[in-house]
């Protein structure tokens, strides 16, 4: 386990370190998982205690955001002139997003199923 | 000792506030499971509210809180990289279905910043606000970053952020499974365009291939969006 934390944290630093080297406007841990996904396709398989540390900080993301969660709420106040008008819009907005993500994948991947070539 | 000065000991050390964080959200889920997965019960929603309200009621500044909440956001980016465990495993059906989960990204991307656009300006909103709730899609990072771009603000960026996502986190896999949209692949991937990070935490604890194809909605749609939304703002005039 100390192993795939240790791993995980250097890949992390890594990308951080490309993101300052380079200037790509992109967070250095999707930089560090990048590199992650091109390791472990060139190695073929997950060691498995590695893919145990994985599964389990992602079962227990959600909770990763309640700091960050904590102090945007607390700033609520700053769009409180709007909210109504605000509320409605992240509402209406991420549903039509959503709904509109889902339904096309679903029917890109349904219409191609029956030759196999799509999942 | 009295309660007093053991509270005034304990609020002095990062402690108490990791202790809470971990705690609460603990209590959160429990309770979650308890009421069924009620949607408006989501355990991110209860623990920042009953984590709000702990704090306003002992008058505790944020950054004294975070002091101890940091540990928990640190592993974040960990996380984050570990993102790369589960896509690898899906490595067949991600080849196999490349082209849909392009045209899906693409759809999914132009939708959430155009509606937002539109509705956002049809409801009076202007300015830096409607400027600032472009990016809401993304994950914060990338999103403040692109807030900053485009003249937006990245704080009222990141309060449109978190909301989206602890909405999404809610009340998506409940509204996917109405409209028969629930397969973990379109499923998850719409959940990582649309609610970012806190939506990919909701689509992991659904199943791991719907995790896997939300965190690579997630990437993907928090590249694209800092592509297209500074694009968009220039072709309507906005900035």
């Amino acid at each position: 386990m100390i192993g795939s934390i240790a791993a995980l944290l250097v890949l992390q630093l890594i990308g951080t370190i490309v993101i300052r080297l380079t200037g790509i406007p992109l967070p250095g841990p999707v930089v560090g998982m990048l590199l992650l996904f091109v390791y472990l396709l060139w190695r073929g398989a997950t060691p498995k205690p590695f893919e145990r540390t994985a599964q389990g900080l992602l079962q227990n993301l959600a909770l990763l955001f309640v700091p960050a969660g904590v102090g945007i709420i607390a700033h609520l106040h700053a769009v409180a002139d709007q909210w109504i008008a605000l509320s409605v819009t992240i509402v209406a907005s991420a549903t039509i997003t959503l709904v509109v993500t889902a339904a096309t994948l679903h029917w890109l991947l349904k219409w191609r199923r029956p030759d196999g070539e799509w999942e | 000792m009295s309660i007093t000065r053991i509270w005034v000991y304990l609020a002095e050390q990062p402690l108490l506030w990791l202790a809470l964080t971990v705690g609460v959200f603990w209590l959160a889920k429990q309770f979650y499971f308890a009421v069924r997965q009620f949607p408006l019960l989501n355990p991110v929603l209860v623990s920042v509210a009953a984590i709000v309200a702990l704090l306003a009621a002992t008058g505790t500044p944020y950054d004294e809180y975070f002091q101890g909440a940091q540990f928990v956001n640190f592993l974040l980016g960990p996380a984050t990289v570990a993102l790369a465990v589960p896509l690898a495993s899906q490595i067949d059906t991600l080849k196999r279905a490349l082209l849909p989960l392009s045209i899906a990204l693409a759809v999914g991307s132009l939708t959430g910043i155009l509606s937002t656009l539109a509705i956002g300006w049809a409801l009076g909103i202007d300015g830096q606000m409607l400027l600032s709730l472009l990016p809401r899609s993304i994950t914060t990072p990338i999103a403040m970053g692109v807030s900053d771009q485009i003249g937006g603000s990245p704080q009222l960026t990141a309060v449109f952020v978190i909301l989206t996502g602890i909405l999404g986190a809610a009340f998506g896999l409940p509204l996917l499974g109405a409209l028969r949209l629930r397969d973990p692949i379109a499923g998850g991937f719409a959940l990582g365009v649309a609610s970012h990070g806190i939506g990919t935490a909701r689509a992991f604890e659904y199943n791991q291939q719907a995790g896997a194809f939300s965190g690579l909605a997630m990437g993907l749609n928090g590249t694209l969006t800092a592509i297209l939304v500074p694009l968009i703002v220039w072709l309507f005039g906005l900035y």
